[in-house]
């Protein structure tokens, strides 16, 4: 099938490609040209066309959690919110530790011929922290990687040999730097705002002292390791330390903790019960400042839908999380436009970048790539009221912002899978 | 920042959820009511038929007797109609939401819940769900708030020591998981205490607790030097030994008030405590029961207090 997106203002992170021309797809990648005539053209005028979205963090919540959401609203989310590949954290029930388990959820999702899906393994069995899952076994059944999600190992021992596992195969460990025993019981960030509130705190360097420990473990053993949802400064400047060192390390960031603090609990909302906590205000700029100079590598969703019988509780029960898959674009655009960044960088983060990071050859508008690609208006905004998501999940700290960048039309390989 | 939830549009108290931000006013108001009723629970007749018709639901779901018992004793001199619910070992052990309980409880006419929960913050979810003519008086949540409480010290230093505005305040023992600490803090910086302090070892003093308005001090003495309140703050039994305290001994040898301890602080000084009271952990029983201490004075204001706050919340 041969596919024409026509005069939009096409946008490549890749290779800062950012003009006004034409797209052409031939069975299911992006070509540079073709002589007959197309099947399906798309008039993108007024249009960015850019590469599709990849999200380094979305919960799809199956198996297990179906009625939080199921694959099928999920996936029509990722696309209405123009992601086109989505890596899913192993945290479902059952945890993704059995080739089985990795095997359904792939099927399910190709015959849902939406967004591509990438599972990430649990590195541990149950993700218990104890006993190694079968990585290679996995690995063969789809796994991208391998992560605890938000359960930290406390086992040291566990981790360096996890990791060391891992590195035999070249397999990436994806982490989240928490040390469990001073994240204790908090549910925010250890600071005014939870004094003030009453709410057990959730101190900094919980972060950096399970990154520092990391960190040492990724130059004992080399292991290509991702560092999840940072949330502090300190772990920014680690970060950027560790990577001048030269440590095979990269990062992401909630799209959340870029925007929001500690000040915006408010009264409990409990759409801002977050994992990682939201943090101080030097912490948010910092993040933000991070993922521009490049040192955070990828912003992600974090998408986690929650139902809201578990959100309607007391901030410390309710459970954390926020739907996320629809709003990374133009939450991703409002930090580029704050920072007066060229649109082709601020897309980089969620595309070009993220791909380096999963390891894929999306993320780019190149001849021979996949023709994973999204059409977005990015002077249309819309409001965010829980009637316009597709996600089953309607909580989020962003109801009734006004969001910039509607998207169009998503376009995974080479298909049409949706359209405003 | 949303608007202010305690307060209706035309800016009288709704609901009682926490003592910060709530104006001067307001407090004063509650105050001068307080007053007004504290000759009521002196006469033969203790009533007055302000809340006749009236329902309050003691909506309990965290253990308490004595703050609940004088939230009946004020209702029932409002005249009011008072239920007890002890929800910590009916509904919500059937696994009943917070808000299924409330509103089932709406659905049976209720004027006023007065709301105790381990979670801080569950008041402000159930204030957001009520009807409008409903009100919500928080009797404690989690380590957040305890307004009442706050209000009947704040009622008691006046009573001893008429004029804020030249006190020197201190708040000793567990600021970490205190409501009561809280409440405490954010009324006399309202009301214009210049001098607030809190007194104890760094494992029980929360992050940041110095934005409340306050002076921390590690050392007891030094911090009791000229004070004109002190406030003594109850060390939970679990507290006592782990991670935060080595024992109850060694607590009270550094922050538990002793008679030469308290000669550091003015020679009329008075002695508070929110109860119950821990006698030789954070407190010394010949200081509990001496001259200094207006301990169950603050009890019977107690009552004058949290009827005013009903009759206040009810009226509005």
């Amino acid at each position: 099938m041969k596919l024409l997106i026509k005069g939009g203002r096409v946008v490549d992170p890749a290779s800062g490609r950012d003009e006004v021309g034409d797209v052409f797809v031939s069975e299911g990648r992006v070509v540079n040209s073709y002589k007959d005539k197309p099947e399906k053209t798309i008039d993108a005028k007024g249009l960015v066309v850019a590469p599709g979205l990849i999200d380094l963090a979305a919960r799809l919540r199956e198996p297990g959690q179906e009625y939080k959401a199921t694959l099928e609203s999920e996936m029509d989310a990722a696309v209405a919110g123009g992601v086109t590949s989505l890596a899913c954290p192993p945290d479902t029930h059952p945890p993704l530790d059995e080739p089985g388990l990795v095997d359904m959820l792939r099927r399910r999702a190709k015959a849902l011929s939406r967004a591509r899906v990438y599972p990430v393994g649990a590195l541990t069995v149950k993700l218990k922290g104890e006993r190694l899952t079968e990585m290679s076994v996995l690995a063969d059944a789809g796994c991208v990687a391998f992560s605890q999600a938000n359960v930290p190992i406390t086992d040291t021992q566990v981790l360096w040999r996890a990791m060391q596992y891992a590195a035999t195969f070249g397999f990436p460990v994806w982490l989240r730097a928490e040390d469990r025993w001073l994240a204790g019981d908090g549910v925010a960030h250890d600071g005014e705002v939870a004094t003030r509130l009453g709410l057990p705190g959730i101190p900094p360097f919980a972060e950096s002292i399970a990154l520092a420990v990391a960190l040492h473990l990724v130059r004992s053993t080399g292991t290509r390791t991702h560092f999840c949802r940072l949330s502090t400064a300190v772990a920014v400047d680690m970060i950027r330390a560790a990577k001048q060192e030269g440590l095979p390390v990269s990062c992401d960031v909630a799209i959340h903790h870029v925007h929001l603090c500690e000040l915006d609990l408010g009264y409990y909302d409990s759409s801002c019960r977050l994992e990682p906590p939201l943090r101080s205000q030097r912490d948010r700029d910092a993040l933000a400042a991070g993922l521009a100079d490049g040192t955070i590598d990828c912003a992600v969703s974090d998408h986690t839908p929650v139902d809201d019988n578990q959100k309607q509780l007391p901030f410390a029960e309710a459970e954390p999380g926020a739907t996320g898959l629809e709003l990374l674009l133009p939450l991703v655009l409002k930090w580029g436009a704050a920072r007066k960044l060229p649109l082709a960088r601020t897309l980089a983060r969620v595309t070009s970048d993220a791909a380096r990071v999963l390891g894929v050859r999306s993320g780019r508008i190149e001849a021979g790539a996949p023709a994973d690609l999204v059409l977005f208006d990015p002077l249309e905004s819309w409001r965010v009221v829980p009637a316009a998501l597709r996600s089953q999940g309607k909580n989020t700290p962003f109801i009734g912002y006004d969001m910039p960048g509607r998207v169009r039309t998503t376009i995974v390989a080479g298909n049409v899978v949706w359209q405003a | 920042m949303p608007a202010n939830p305690q307060l209706n549009a035309n800016g009288e108290l709704q609901h009682l959820l926490s003592i910060e931000g709530l104006p001067r006013e307001i407090l004063v108001q509650i105050l001068n009511t307080a007053e007004s009723f504290a000759g009521v629970t002196e006469r033969e007749v203790k009533k007055v038929p302000l809340m006749r018709g009236k329902s309050v639901f003691n909506l309990f779901f965290e253990a308490s007797t004595r703050t609940r018992t004088t939230f009946e004793i004020a209702a029932k001199r409002l005249s009011a109609d008072v239920i007890n619910l002890n929800v910590a070992v009916s509904s919500q052990s059937k696994g009943e939401s917070l808000l299924d309980t409330v509103a089932n409880l709406s659905a049976m006419q209720a004027d006023v819940f007065v709301v105790r929960h381990a979670s801080s913050g569950a008041p402000y979810l159930i204030a957001r769900h009520v009807k409008p003519h409903e009100h919500v008086v928080n009797a404690g949540d989690g380590r957040h708030a305890h307004p009442t409480q706050g209000l009947l010290d704040l009622y008691t230093i006046r009573h001893y020591k008429k004029d804020f505005s030249r006190l020197i305040v201190a708040v000793v023992g567990d600021v970490l998981h205190s409501r009561v600490a809280r409440s405490l803090i954010h009324g006399l910086t309202t009301l214009g205490v210049p001098e607030v302090r809190v007194i104890g070892p760094q494992t029980l003093m929360p992050a940041g607790v110095e934005a409340l308005g306050v002076r921390v001090f590690h050392d007891m003495r030094a911090g009791l030097k000229d004070c004109d309140v002190v406030v003594m703050l109850r060390l939970q039994n679990e507290r006592m030994s782990g991670p935060l305290l080595p024992s109850a001994q060694e607590f009270f040898k550094n922050f538990g008030l002793t008679a030469d301890k308290l000669a550091l602080a003015r020679p009329d000084a008075i002695v508070m405590h929110p109860g119950p009271m821990n006698r030789g952990v954070e407190i010394d029983s010949p200081v509990a029961d001496g001259p200094h201490s207006v301990i169950l004075p603050q009890v019977t204001f107690g009552i004058a207090v949290r009827m005013a706050v009903m009759s206040i919340v009810a009226g509005n």
